[in-house]
């Protein structure tokens, strides 16, 4: 028990806590399933798990900052859309490595101009996160719509298909890409003076201001970096699917909503850290593939995805833990 | 006409007895006891975070008390108190930070306690005009009904706050700070309807850290220090000195420390700063080694003008200075840059990020400094000066990475001044550097002003308190409606002729 | 008037913007202005407001609820089921079971915004899924047709046939709406109710201290909206004549488009009734002009989002006055 505290408090108690739970994760899936705990479903996973990782990470600065991004999925599609219609321009599966790198170029150009609208208006007009995230969210998914008519959008070159399906060192590809972006992420977040700004902004605009920091450029580079993040989810869902359709991935936004919640960070700005995220990350994915393996209706999925969040925010309020601690002094 | 020694509790607007509220493990009220007469106007003294507002809290409903012995009012025994049940037996207040809704207009704000209740009942806006107006009008007061609240300047606010209490046909009023914004003949008419109510039989509990103005308008005074009753005193003999001895539990020893600093190199020097609406025409020197009090009511321009010397706003007319350079900065990081620092009024919002570590809260201004090699922020560097700090300025922490709201105001006050400290200012801009700092504290922080003094820092100390002012600085500057009218050698005046000068 | 103006401001521009816009496609188009585009505007979008009004209560009560086109569908499957179980019912039976059973759905969220502290975008998405998932489960995704006839059979308030033969009506959710609608300003604006909502939105601890009862706040808020959805869930049955468990979903961001450019806050305390009409009218009259300009359909939901992000930013409601308050003394 000692050793658990130990450890416990060197990663932090939220970090244990989810360990513990994936642990009982793994054991309840592996009971209820014999394909669980296979090879060929941690490969699977190790597949799935980047885009809603990447996702999570496009999410988690703005919530830190106090805000929230929900365009996320959209800007990855447009995102996406972008680089598909450059490489399509450029002979779709014909089209050489220069036109792929071009295309990515564009992409990650789309998602950081979708980003840095949204943060302008947050840092500058001063409107609410939500609703300026909500309204890029409605024109995106407009924008998306109007240009592809609601089709799909396909036809790349296959070595493209390489980032969504190879492996590096024995590793699934995107699974380096994410762990690339997270670290980057990590060092952005606990390690730059901007990420600093991106705390105390969390914390409290004014009293950030009232120190000096500049907290209207933090706002805008906070929503520009994580349209970056959205791109470069946008381009691996391209990689991963082979085809760019509008709306793709939209249920994801619900998941990383819940995966940052899950992994503790403060709903009102100020706190978290990206390790747990990860971890909640990995829980949710083996919670996604443990429900797909042992055949539940993927209705049931979502519901149970809602479930789930209202059960975490509840086990996360203080007013939970008040009721726990009364309860203790009584008995 | 009073008969004290009659104990009938039909006598006593408000009997507490017994009363104790804690929060997070801390007594903010320990066994208290507060009793009220009708009719009377008594007046609640203590220093900040003595425990004032959270016994009218109590008393309101607003929270409720961990023990209580007994609770009466106007002779009724109550077990519980919630906010409908206190307003319904009469009782209503003017918090401090007013409670007001800015979004709605002015009529409702007045009369806003007659909404609440989830009984269904429909809204006569003309009548509540009508009865807004009339209250309004009792107050000498003019306002423009239909406008909202957010559109009136805060004195008007507060206006509209005692009007509200004065809607319901209150026997008991708690007013908590009622005059801080006000102007001398608002507060004279405020002070007017006061005694005018007392003599009608309402008893009026008066918080005002004025305490000329306490003095004045009380009969009886009710001491709180630290969450404990001192005692229950007439105000007939009683004089400002002792009651502030009796509310910090110390005999004031201060004294005058003011030299002349003429002579030494003009830090700080602007001539004819204006900004439309807060001040006009100021000129103002600074010099090495100087603290300067500057004093004023609230609302006299005192921090619209320390907002304009830090570039967080703009002048509209008038030249700075620095150390003899031009100095127009554009924004408040460019006026760290050249070495001004201001210590905020509000710590509790705008000092300090409560959620955030004493070491983020003391390098959250100087960043810069603790970067390594390829630009990221050292860990090393960054405790480094923070213990550095920390011992310089006897900050009794914890660790560093411990939440900044697990410290006392006091030693939150010094991080706030390590914050600034490290950033190597030549001007230090001290607003109210005090407000919620325990007494003890209090003299910690002053010394380290002196301290700071010495080393050449030009200060420039905004404050409330007259004898803060008075005891602290080289020359103390009166504002008033945004122009200084008077400079004062705190070697040549006492503090009763500065509360004159100031409050009358 | 004058008065009007200065404390309408959003909605006076709104009104002017939407006037602009009228007289636009009917110069631009014939069929715009005719008695029967106009009244067919009304039938079809009764049920958008009938939201709008029930979201407008939660906006001003400081919260935001996404909830709500999806419990309509709930309240419509629920609702179908049990009718059908009964035998058929009639409107009284229909209306007290979709109202009963949407401000139940309301009072969840309620209640884990108020027992809970948790804010309600989180909640309201969580129960959005929730709803969502387990309608399309239990439902298996299939639609229900044979409904009972009182239901779906079209009552017609107002018919006038013009003189090129066409015939222009409007039916029994136009007048539906208009009581909800009515109800909802008598709520918000002539009963104490609905201004402790105004005042709770506007500054919860000063309302706390005034002794509004916050719990009955947001049970209220989102009780009515929770109403609203279930009313809106009949009428829309009404209007379509089947029951389609994913019709509606999607639906609640274009009524949160319509009431915000209304003037509605996040965060509460601002908000009105006529903003709220004429936001609704003006998404409408976009949607209905491009699709007669024959414009894409698709380019509508991008000119609902540009339009948004228009408003809120030239907008004077904002952050950035906060920033300039700061020279202000702070009422401590």
């Amino acid at each position: 028990m000692k050793g658990v505290e130990r450890i416990r408090r060197l990663l932090g108690k939220e970090t244990v806590d989810l360990l513990l739970l994936m642990v009982l994760l793994v054991l309840i899936f592996s009971f209820l399933s014999p394909r669980f705990l296979t090879a060929a479903n941690f490969a699977s996973m190790g597949y799935q798990a980047p885009l809603l990782g990447l996702l999570t990470i496009a999410m988690l600065a703005p919530m830190i900052s106090g805000g929230l991004n929900l365009a996320i999925v959209y800007t990855a599609n447009i995102s996406g859309l972008t680089m598909a219609s450059i490489v399509l321009a450029f002979g779709g599966p014909e089209a050489g490595t220069s036109a792929i790198l071009l295309g990515a170029a564009a992409a990650i150009l789309a998602g950081a101009i979708a980003g840095a609208v949204m943060g302008l208006i947050i840092a500058y007009v001063g409107a609410h996160p939500i609703l300026v995230s909500l309204a890029m969210m409605i024109f995106l998914r407009g924008l998306g719509e109007f240009l592809t008519r609601g089709g799909d959008v396909s036809g790349f070159p296959a070595e493209f298909a390489l980032l969504g399906h190879g492996s590096l060192l024995g590793l699934p590809a995107p699974l380096w890409l994410f762990a690339v972006v997270a670290l980057a992420w990590q060092i952005l977040l606990r390690k730059s003076r901007h990420g600093f700004s991106v705390y105390m902004v969390g914390s409290n605009i004014r009293a950030a201001d009232y120190s000096g920091l500049p907290t209207r450029r933090t706002l805008v580079l906070i929503y520009t970096l994580s349209g970056v993040v959205c791109a470069i989810a946008g381009i691996l869902m391209l990689a991963r699917f082979n085809s760019v359709r509008v709306g793709h991935g939209e249920a994801l936004l619900l998941v990383t909503v819940l995966a940052i919640f899950l992994g503790g960070i403060d709903p009102f700005g100020g706190h978290g850290k990206v390790l747990p995220v990860i971890l909640a990350i990995l829980i949710l994915q083996m919670l996604s593939s443990g429900l797909n393996l042992i055949g539940a209706n993927p209705h049931l999925s979502t519901a149970v995805w809602g479930l789930f969040l209202i059960l975490v925010m509840v086990l996360r309020s203080e007013q939970f833990t008040l009721f726990k601690k009364r309860k203790g002094i009584k008995t | 006409m009073t008969s004290s020694d009659v104990t009938d509790s039909q006598q006593y607007a408000l009997r507490l007895v017994g009363v104790t509220k804690i929060f997070g493990g801390v007594r903010a009220l320990n066994n208290v006891d507060f009793e009220v007469r009708r009719g009377e106007v008594h007046c609640l003294a203590g220093e900040n975070g003595s425990g004032k507002s959270t016994l009218i809290k109590i008393v309101t409903g607003v929270h409720r008390p961990e023990a209580a012995e007994r609770m009466e009012l106007f002779g009724e025994t109550l077990d519980t108190l919630t906010p409908v049940i206190a307003r319904a037996r009469g009782v209503s207040v003017i918090w401090q930070d007013l409670a007001l809704f800015p979004n709605m207009s002015v009529a409702e704000n007045i009369a806003f306690d007659d909404m609440v209740g989830l009984a269904p009942r429909g809204v006569d806006y003309a009548d509540m005009r009508k009865r807004a107006k009339a209250v309004l009008s009792k107050l000498n007061v003019s306002l423009d009904l239909s406008a909202s609240l957010e559109s009136l300047p805060i004195a008007q606010r507060q206006i509209v706050a005692i009007a509200r209490a004065l809607m319901n046909d209150s026997q008991l009023i708690f007013m908590d700070e009622p005059t801080a914004s006000l102007t001398q003949s608002e507060t004279d008419a405020l002070l007017d309807i006061v005694r005018t109510l007392s003599s009608e039989g309402v008893a009026v509990v008066f918080v005002s850290h004025r305490l000329a103005e306490v003095l004045d308008i009380a009969e009886r005074v009710t001491v709180l220090r630290d969450g404990c009753l001192v005692d229950v005193f007439p105000t007939a003999g009683m004089t400002q000195s002792r009651l502030g001895e009796l509310m910090t539990g110390h005999v004031l020893d201060e004294k005058v420390v003011a030299c002349d600093k003429q002579d030494a190199p003009c830090v700080f020097k602007a001539e004819n700063l204006a900004r439309r609406g807060e001040f006009n025409g100021i000129d103002l020197s600074i010099h090495a080694g100087e603290v300067v009090g500057l004093i004023g009511l609230i609302g006299a321009g005192r921090t619209e003008l320390a907002h304009a010397m830090t570039g967080m706003t703009r002048l509209d007319e008038g030249t700075m200075h620095l150390n003899g350079q031009p100095f127009a900065p554009s924004s408040l990081r460019h006026a760290i840059a050249q070495g001004v620092a201001y210590v905020s009024e509000d710590r509790l919002q705008l000092g300090l990020l409560q959620k955030q570590s004493i070491a983020d809260n003391t390098v959250i201004s100087v960043l810069d400094r603790i970067l390594n090699a390829v630009g990221l922020i050292s860990g090393r560097q960054k405790n480094a000066l923070v213990c550095d700090w920390v011992q310089q300025l006897g900050v009794k922490i914890g660790e560093p990475d411990d939440a900044i709201s697990t410290l006392s105001g006091g030693n939150q006050q010094k991080v706030v001044l390590a914050k600034w400290l490290a950033t190597e200012p030549k001007l230090l801009i001290l607003d109210c550097p005090t407000v919620g700092v325990d007494v003890g504290a209090r003299a910690g922080i002053f010394r380290i002003v002196r301290d700071l003094a010495e080393q050449g820092l030009a200060i420039l100390l905004i404050t409330d308190e007259v004898t803060e002012a008075l005891f602290n600085s080289d020359r103390v500057i009166h504002m008033h409606h945004g122009r200084i009218v008077d400079t004062h050698d705190p070697r040549k005046i006492s503090v009763n002729e500065l509360e004159t000068a100031i409050y009358v | 008037m004058s008065d009007f103006l200065r404390h309408r401001q959003v909605e006076f521009r709104l009104f002017v913007v939407l006037l602009l816009s009228c007289i636009a496609l009917g110069i631009t188009t014939d069929t715009f202005l005719t008695l029967g585009n106009l009244t067919s505007l009304l039938n079809n979008n009764s049920v958008n407001l009938i939201w709008a009004v029930g979201l407008l209560v939660v906006l001003i009560a400081g919260g935001i609820d996404i909830s709500f086109a999806v419990a309509s569908s709930v309240v419509q499957f629920v609702a179908a089921k049990v009718l059908i179980s009964l035998g058929g019912g009639n409107w009284v039976l229909g209306f007290l079971l979709c109202g009963s059973v949407g401000i139940l759905l309301g009072l969840i969220n309620a209640f884990f915004i108020h027992r809970f502290r948790i804010i309600s975008i989180v909640v309201t998405i969580a129960t959005f899924n929730v709803f969502f998932g387990l309608l399309m489960w239990l439902s298996r995704g299939r639609s229900i047709y044979a409904l009972p006839d009182w239901w779906t059979e079209r009552i017609i308030l107002f018919e006038h046939q013009s003189t090129d033969g066409t015939w222009s009506e409007l039916i029994l959710p136009v007048a539906v709406m208009a009581f909800c609608v009515g109800i909802t300003w008598l709520l918000i604006r002539r009963v104490n109710l609905g201004r402790q909502l105004y005042a709770f939105g506007d500054n919860p601890e000063g309302a706390r201290r005034a002794g509004v009862n916050i719990a009955a706040m947001q049970a209220l808020a989102f009780g009515w909206s929770g109403l609203m959805a279930g009313i809106a869930a009949l009428m829309q049955v009404n209007i379509v004549q089947e029951v389609v468990p994913n019709a509606l979903y999607g639906r609640e961001l274009e009524v949160l488009a319509a009431v915000v450019l209304g003037g509605a806050r996040l965060g509460g305390g601002k908000g009105t009734i006529t903003g709220c009409v004429l936001g609704v009218l003006f998404v409408a009259v976009m949607q209905n002009g491009l699709n007669l300009l024959g414009i894409s359909p698709f380019a509508f939901q991008m000119l609902i989002g540009a339009a948004i992000l228009v408003a809120i930013s030239t907008s004077n409601i904002s952050l950035g006055e906060l920033f300039a308050e700061r020279s202000r003394r702070q009422e401590t």
